[in-house]
């Protein structure tokens, strides 16, 4: 190596946790979202003028959410950001009352047989 | 009183399942390198596999406290993923789990309340899967072996590769083609039937009479 690093080998210009002030961890709520917990805009949220309190990566994430309603890895990858950063930000927009979070089904709760069936069925038609 | 008093305890708070009808499923795809996953994912999903990005210390963890971040060389691991929608507000995630076994604790994450997992083998290097089915046989996670019948391998009998792995009693094997969808989705099937009758055995157990107090 010669000690000169260019392009991608130099590393995002921003660091990836200077988005969430250097926080790694989602705030008082303490929640690690899992990868497929589904993510919506919250109907009840604030107005738009409360976005003004967020930064464009929020911003960015709750347009994505707008669209659809989104897994946490999905959103990660659409907006290419480390699912760790996305976590945080989602944590932000959790307690800014923007968007809502669905817990992923427990595992000590699997599924009912009834979506199970679902599932296969649908498999079947696809 | 004001914007979010629209319902009893719900402030913003994690919403429960039913607020949020959506439900999503996840199941692992893992296996050697280069063994198919990928290619798997890729042959039943409804959207081009995406791709999700960890961040790790060079020590092989997830970066998950401020105070060394500044000072650990930081690293990234990629995981594959797809999405099939069974029907509106029911989906299932799929996960190519990350190869190297210095990822082991993405899978503990990963694998927390997956429905199953399926496990790709190549017969001509059948000792890749075998960290896999160790693994979910530990966390007693139902997963099926998928041999991928790559075109210049031997052919195997299910039986055969189900006995060279030593797997339990009937964990199933499918013979597939990774790159192809109906075989992919016969996988899945398989997978999903599997996981119903691993858990109705389990919670028989867990109310038959002579269960013991766990």
């Amino acid at each position: 190596m010669d000690g000169r690093w260019y392009d991608a080998d130099a590393g995002p210009l921003v660091r990836p946790y200077a988005m969430t002030g250097g926080r790694t961890k989602p705030g008082p709520h303490g929640v690690r979202f899992d990868l497929i917990a589904l993510v919506a805009v919250d109907p009840g949220g604030g107005a738009v003028g409360d976005e003004g309190l967020l930064g464009p990566e929020h911003r960015a994430l709750l347009g994505l959410c707008r669209s659809e309603t989104q897994s946490v890895a999905e959103l990660a990858a659409e907006a290419d950001l480390p699912v760790g950063v996305v976590r945080v930000l989602l944590g932000d927009l959790l307690e800014a009352g923007q968007v809502k979070v669905s817990r992923p089904v427990p595992p000590a709760r699997l599924p009912e047989l009834r979506i199970l069936r679902e599932v296969i069925e649908g498999l079947r038609a696809l | 009183m004001g914007l979010h008093d629209d319902g009893p305890g719900e402030t913003g708070a994690l919403s429960s399942d039913g607020d949020l009808a959506a439900l999503a499923l996840k199941i692992l795809v893992a296996g050697g390198f280069g063994v198919g996953k990928t290619t798997l994912v890729g042959a039943v999903s409804e959207i081009r596999p995406l791709r999700t990005e960890e961040l790790l210390s060079e020590a092989g963890e997830l970066v998950d406290d401020t105070g060394g971040v500044e000072r650990k060389t930081t690293t990234t691991v990629a995981m594959d993923f797809g999405r099939i929608t069974i029907r509106s507000g029911l989906s299932l995630y799929l996960f190519g789990t990350p190869g190297q076994d210095r990822f082991w604790f993405l899978w503990d994450e990963l694998s927390q309340g997956a429905l199953g997992a399926v496990v790709l083998a190549d017969t001509r290097r059948l000792e890749d899967c075998f960290p896999a089915v160790d693994y979910f046989e530990h966390r007693r996670i139902p997963f099926v072996v998928a041999v991928n019948c790559f075109a210049d391998a031997r052919r195997y009998g299910a039986n055969e590769v189900s006995r060279a792995l030593d797997l339990e009693q009937g964990t199933p094997v499918v013979l597939c083609d990774a790159r192809d969808r109906d075989s992919g989705k016969e996988v899945l099937i398989r997978l999903v039937e599997y996981a119903g009758r691993v858990h109705t055995a389990r919670l028989l157990d867990s109310v038959g009479p002579q269960a013991g107090s766990v």
